[in-house]
């Protein structure tokens, strides 16, 4: 699903570098990323979203190499292929929570939110155990609820890929293994890979495999 | 259409706003148009009344005052002329003359005393009631008598002089007996009474208890500082009413001329143009003519000040709407992580401009709607002011 080799990373004017030789992610993987703040978690989901281009090496996703392409190109495929799920739900306090699952299809080229769009995002609502919440706004659901809501909008579209940024970070216990055990069933079901950046370290068994960023060395079987 | 729907429910969430950003943008839409009708109508209703004006005589001074006194019943007055200068005028068979007596008023409106000639003069017919016939009687305009809700068999009171002088003149109560249909020019906003219902306003007549007692001869009269001076003229007591002094030194603020003809104009004009005259003649539609120029030059200004007040308050607005979308940031790069096509935020943006100017195209449309339906009773009342 994701092939990375010899890439390359750094921000213009800055000394933060990322090297990465090789990374491979098979079709359907549960994969957690670990690693201290700073060390380039997030710049790793940026990478393979297209939405930061390296300086070299080469990054394919789904067969296309994300790195040759230009930026509709990129924009394209993350709307087509790639779900997101931030830390802090990065919700529209303004659209109810249907509308904040169909947001994907508002901004997307080319797409029109139709019955079955509609239909499809109830579904993953009611998965999420978000029925009857549909028509409120962000503001008037609970954390968990935010995080179940943003959930849906990086599935809506059935992606081929979820990045998930410490989408639990921000929750209590409870609420942690009750996201993760929706990330893993709902993607799961989409035949989904997830690449998910977290600090919580209870949760690693949980992952196929566990990349681990302080050294930069990939282990198997849920072993940081 | 999703950019639209996105924009809309935006502006919607944060209706505040949203609704501030909506009433600048239709206020700076709005005063270009509120100038264009008001000047419009200014000079439509300037011109016509005083075309309809072959001459107005007054008091010399102000050409200006003198005709908005005449034409509009503003204000603005110069010191009356006396009856004499009418009778001069009617003496010399070259014009008929309205006096006009614009000294007083009610509830806000201007008392007009004048003759009946007045209402042949501008074509004014009473739609209820009557003609003033006696004493004390009133005819209202159209726009008075809808605002102070009045009708025939109403009355109103003049308005005191001056509430400070106990020695001055009592307010007169008036009797409605007509209401004048509409015309769209000053005649509405006034209030009609003869000429010499307002010099009995003015303390020059007055009607009073008899200073004869029952049974005593002219030789005993005897006055008192009790005797009524009555401030109501009725059936019992218009018969007490009489004047003091010359009737030829009674004053009018100004005389309405209207020249048998063109010929009789001009020699009525050649006989005032003596400039050691303390009365002048004047052709109004040449005094408003002048008037109506400066407005018009007046105007090319304020187009230029609107102009530029509205580009400084659009980009006020502008800055509005950018400094949200940097509010927004987090929500665009979101957008953006999650594949927002290429100028979605753009066309984001442009809906929401879009949105408000619709919003504030609409409120302007109303309020230059407004203004326009009652663009006539706004017109009158700039140009009675």
């Amino acid at each position: 699903m994701i092939r990375i080799e010899n890439l390359s990373f750094s921000y213009p004017g800055g000394d933060f570098r990322l090297e990465i030789p090789r990374l491979t992610l098979e079709p359907g993987e549960k994969v957690a990323v670990v690693g201290p703040s700073g060390t380039g978690k997030t710049t790793l989901l940026n990478l393979i979203a297209g939405i930061s281009v390296p300086t070299s090496g080469s990054v394919r996703v789904d067969d296309q190499t994300v790195s040759d392409m230009n930026d509709a190109a990129r924009r394209a495929l993350r709307a087509a292929k790639i779900g997101f799920v931030f830390q802090d739900f990065a919700l529209l306090e303004y659209l109810s929570a249907r509308e904040n699952i169909l947001f994907p299809y508002r901004i997307a080229a080319g797409i029109r939110i139709d019955a079955r769009a509609r239909t499809r995002a109830e579904q993953l609502a009611l998965s999420c155990g978000l029925e009857g919440k549909l028509d409120r706004r962000p503001g008037a659901l609970s954390q968990g609820e935010q995080q179940r809501v943003a959930l849906c909008r990086a599935l809506v579209m059935n992606p081929r890929l979820v990045l998930a940024d410490e989408a639990t970070g921000n929750l209590d216990p409870a609420n942690k293994t009750a996201i993760l055990d929706l990330m893993f069933a709902r993607s799961s079901d989409h035949g989904a890979t997830l690449l998910a950046v977290t600090h919580d370290h209870a949760l690693l068994p949980r992952f196929d495999r566990v990349i681990d960023f302080s050294d930069f060395r990939q282990s198997q079987g849920g072993a940081a | 259409m999703n950019a639209f729907f996105l924009a809309f429910a935006y502006l919607r969430f944060h209706w505040g706003r949203s609704l501030v950003l909506v009433l600048v943008a239709a206020l700076i839409l709005s005063v270009p148009i509120i100038s264009q009708v008001l000047l419009n109508g200014s000079q439509k209703a300037l011109t016509e009344r005083a075309e309809e004006t072959p001459l107005v005589l007054g008091r010399r001074g102000s050409q200006l005052d003198l005709a908005m006194n005449a034409l509009y019943f503003s204000d603005d007055r110069a010191e009356p002329v006396t009856m004499a200068d009418a009778d001069a005028i009617w003496d010399s068979g070259l014009a008929l003359p309205i006096p006009l007596n614009t000294a007083f008023e009610t509830n806000g409106a201007r008392i007009v005393g004048t003759t009946l000639e007045y209402f042949d003069f501008r074509d004014l017919e009473v739609t209820r009631g009557r003609q003033m016939a006696l004493l004390g009687e009133a005819v209202l305009g159209a726009r008075v008598a809808a605002r102070l809700d009045l009708e025939p068999g109403d009355t109103v009171v003049s308005a005191p002089q001056n509430l400070f002088d106990l020695d001055g003149v009592y307010p007169l109560e008036l009797n409605i007996v007509g209401v004048l249909a509409g015309t769209g020019t000053a005649d509405d906003e006034a209030v009609f009474v003869d000429i010499k219902t307002s010099w009995v306003i003015a303390g020059i007549g007055h009607g009073h208890d008899s200073v004869l007692s029952p049974g005593a001869t002219q030789g005993d009269i005897v006055a008192a500082a009790d005797i009524v001076e009555f401030n109501r003229i009725t059936q019992e007591n218009i018969d007490s009413f009489h004047f003091h002094g010359d009737p030829a030194s009674y004053p009018v603020s100004a005389i309405l001329l209207v020249p048998n003809d063109t010929r009789d104009a001009t020699i009525l004009r050649g006989r005032y143009l003596d400039p050691e005259n303390a009365v002048q003649m004047i052709v109004p539609k040449d005094v408003i003519g002048e008037l109506v120029g400066r407005i018009f030059r007046i105007k090319s200004l304020l187009d230029a000040v609107t102009l530029i007040v509205g580009a400084a308050a659009l980009a006020a607005v502008g800055l509005a709407v950018f400094l949200t979308y940097r509010l927004r940031a987090r929500e665009i790069q979101t957008a953006f992580k999650i594949g927002a096509r290429r100028g979605m935020i753009l066309r984001l943006l442009a809906a929401e401009t879009v949105i408000l100017l619709c919003f504030a195209g609409m409120i302007a449309s109303g309020i230059a709607l407004a203004v326009k339906s009652n663009g006539s009773a706004l017109v009158s009342w700039l140009l009675a002011g």
